[in-house]
């Protein structure tokens, strides 16, 4: 089944003057209402008018987080607050949070992408999906529900944790459908296996993965816990939330919404455009959005895309799984984190010049962050006792910071490799590319 | 009368206590006496060497986290109780010990013990004013 079929299999020349359309609108409409834009056109020297074809997008300037950042909160809208409806933020560990406003339209473009996606999961009007994603200022939780409102399944509402009612209502609401987090997933198979309940023998049919990096092995075993193929969901606050793409049932790449977002890939580098199934950055530009139009984010995320036709007969451009970021963010159970805020954390307990390298693993289902520090002379005490409670120190000063219980990890001066340039400050062992 | 003694952060992994010795006795530095206090992860090596001066700069050269800590050595009889006797003193005076460690040496029928307290001056007081006999800083390093 398709959702919206005229749309998602229209050719692509159709397609492309659809999102030329729209694209130049876009534009035109942040250039006329948004002084960020208009200002930083201005600059480039670069107009509404100079958008002739979907190539002239690349005249444009990219727009990042941090520029998101700095017009926190509403600095971005292009309509007044009377016309929004709804409001959410990313989660603002570093500095000030993303704000994303909705009108009713964009809520109901939202949930049309969403619809879209379940419809490509298998997940129709009969179904009942179970949403583990939070409830609140997170865009999972709602943009998954507002869409299951649109396709007519019942949602079950539970939000994130108290995974042994989560299995009971599985069982006794007869869940057919379950959104969640690859670790968080696989840690609720494991509870239920634990507690005797073979999560084969619940009704799952469809899973919808989002929120964190994963494997085609992490896959797997999901599918294998709960019998059920599971899907791929990407999508970001910055740009609406989740439903940006969306697994078919090929399962092979996620599709993007193309009459509502424009995906460019770039080298992050040298922030050319790339052709297609070359892996460099994401770069998304909303078609389709009243509320806060963005143009060109850097997404960060790294991948490859190809618009040939996929075998379920949609003709949009499919992305590839994320394997990557182009800067050091890493995301720890599905919070990110940023190497400068364990910086500003060390510096913060007095260690002068901080040397530390975080590392990143996932023994079983979840993740675990160890953050090894070089000792100092700030740092060292003559006493097992005193060494301890240094270390305690650190870790609550990074849970401070971050949000996130650290193992801390003393370690020799001058142990920890240095580099020249920029450096690495991360170590991931999950093995997610 | 206080000892000078080297405390160097090591962490806890195979050989990493043979690289501090090597540099000790490549500048000719002789270890009088050593504890190690370890934690699974991170461990502290103290030392009482001949010229500790000297041993922290060579120590830190080479990248190793040197800290110099004061400690006093007692002389106690070698036989059945005579550490009891010294600590006896100690929990009498309501001194709380930080650690200790011992050796014995040429000096027939006596072994020192070295001891670390946070208040070190109160420490000394007390044992002398027991009659116990603190042994000179130099006669541990040159023994």
């Amino acid at each position: 089944m398709i959702w919206n079929e005229k749309i998602e299999t229209m050719s692509r020349q159709d397609l492309e003057e659809l999102q030329l359309k729209k694209l130049q609108k876009t534009v035109k409409r942040a250039f006329n209402e948004i002084p960020y834009y208009n200002n930083k056109y201005s600059q480039a020297e670069v107009y509404p008018e100079d958008i002739e074809t979907l190539k002239d997008i690349e005249k444009l300037p990219f727009i990042t987080k941090d520029d998101l950042r700095e017009s926190y909160p509403y600095g971005l809208f292009a309509v007044e607050m009377d016309k929004i409806k709804e409001l959410h933020s990313s989660s603002g560990t570093t500095g000030k949070p993303v704000v994303s406003g909705y009108t009713e339209k964009d809520l109901d473009t939202w949930a049309e992408t969403i619809a879209r996606g379940l419809t490509m999961m298998g997940i129709g009007k009969n179904d009942i999906l179970q949403n583990t994603h939070g409830y609140g200022m997170f865009t999972g939780g709602f943009g998954v529900h507002y869409g299951c409102h649109k396709i007519g399944a019942a949602i079950i509402p539970i939000s994130t944790g108290q995974t042994r009612r989560q299995i009971e209502i599985m069982q006794d609401f007869k869940t057919t459908g379950l959104i969640f987090t690859p670790s968080y997933g696989i840690h609720l198979g494991e509870v239920a296996l634990e507690d005797g309940i073979d999560p084969k023998s619940l009704n799952i049919k469809a899973i919808g993965f989002g929120a964190e990096m994963w494997t085609e092995e992490i896959r797997q075993r999901v599918e294998e816990i709960f019998g059920a193929k599971a899907f791929n969901i990407y999508g970001l606050t910055e740009l609406m939330g989740p439903g940006v793409g969306v697994e078919c049932e090929a399962q092979n790449g996620l599709h993007i919404a193309e009459d509502i977002y424009y995906p460019e890939i770039i080298n992050p580098d040298t922030l050319e455009n790339l052709g297609s199934n070359q892996k460099g950055e994401l770069v998304l530009t909303n078609l389709e959005r009243e509320g806060m139009p963005v143009i060109r984010f850097r997404t960060k995320d790294l991948t490859k895309i190809t618009y040939e036709k996929c075998e379920c007969g949609r003709t949009h451009a499919r992305i590839s799984r994320i394997t990557g970021r182009s800067d050091d963010m890493i995301k720890v159970k599905g919070v990110a984190i940023f190497p400068s805020q364990i910086e500003k954390a060390l510096l913060r307990i007095g260690d002068v010049e901080p040397h530390y390298l975080i590392i990143v693993t996932r023994p079983g289902t979840l993740d675990e962050i160890e953050v090894k520090v070089e000792a100092s002379q700030n740092l060292f005490f003559d006493g097992i006792k005193d060494m301890m409670s240094i270390q305690n120190k650190i870790g609550k000063s990074i849970e401070n910071e971050t949000g996130i219980r650290v193992k801390v990890t003393l370690v020799e001066p001058k142990s920890l490799p240095r580099f020249e340039g920029k450096a690495k400050r991360v170590i991931d062992e999950r093995d997610l590319h | 009368m206080k000892i000078k003694q080297l405390s160097i952060f090591l962490q806890n992994r195979m050989g990493s206590l043979s690289k501090p010795l090597e540099v000790l006795s490549k500048n000719d530095i002789n270890i009088r006496a050593m504890c190690m206090a370890d934690t699974s992860e991170f461990g502290i090596l103290r030392l009482v060497v001949d010229n500790p001066e000297k041993g922290k700069e060579c120590l830190e050269k080479n990248s190793f986290l040197v800290k110099i800590t004061e400690i006093i050595g007692v002389e106690m009889n070698d036989t059945p109780g005579g550490l009891t006797t010294v600590l006896n003193v100690i929990k009498n005076n309501n001194i709380d010990l930080e650690y200790l460690y011992a050796f014995t040496h040429e000096k027939e029928g006596k072994a020192i013990l070295l001891l670390h307290s946070e208040d070190i001056d109160e420490l000394i007081t007390a044992l002398k004013e027991n009659g116990i006999t603190i042994v000179p800083s130099n006669e541990v390093y040159n023994l």
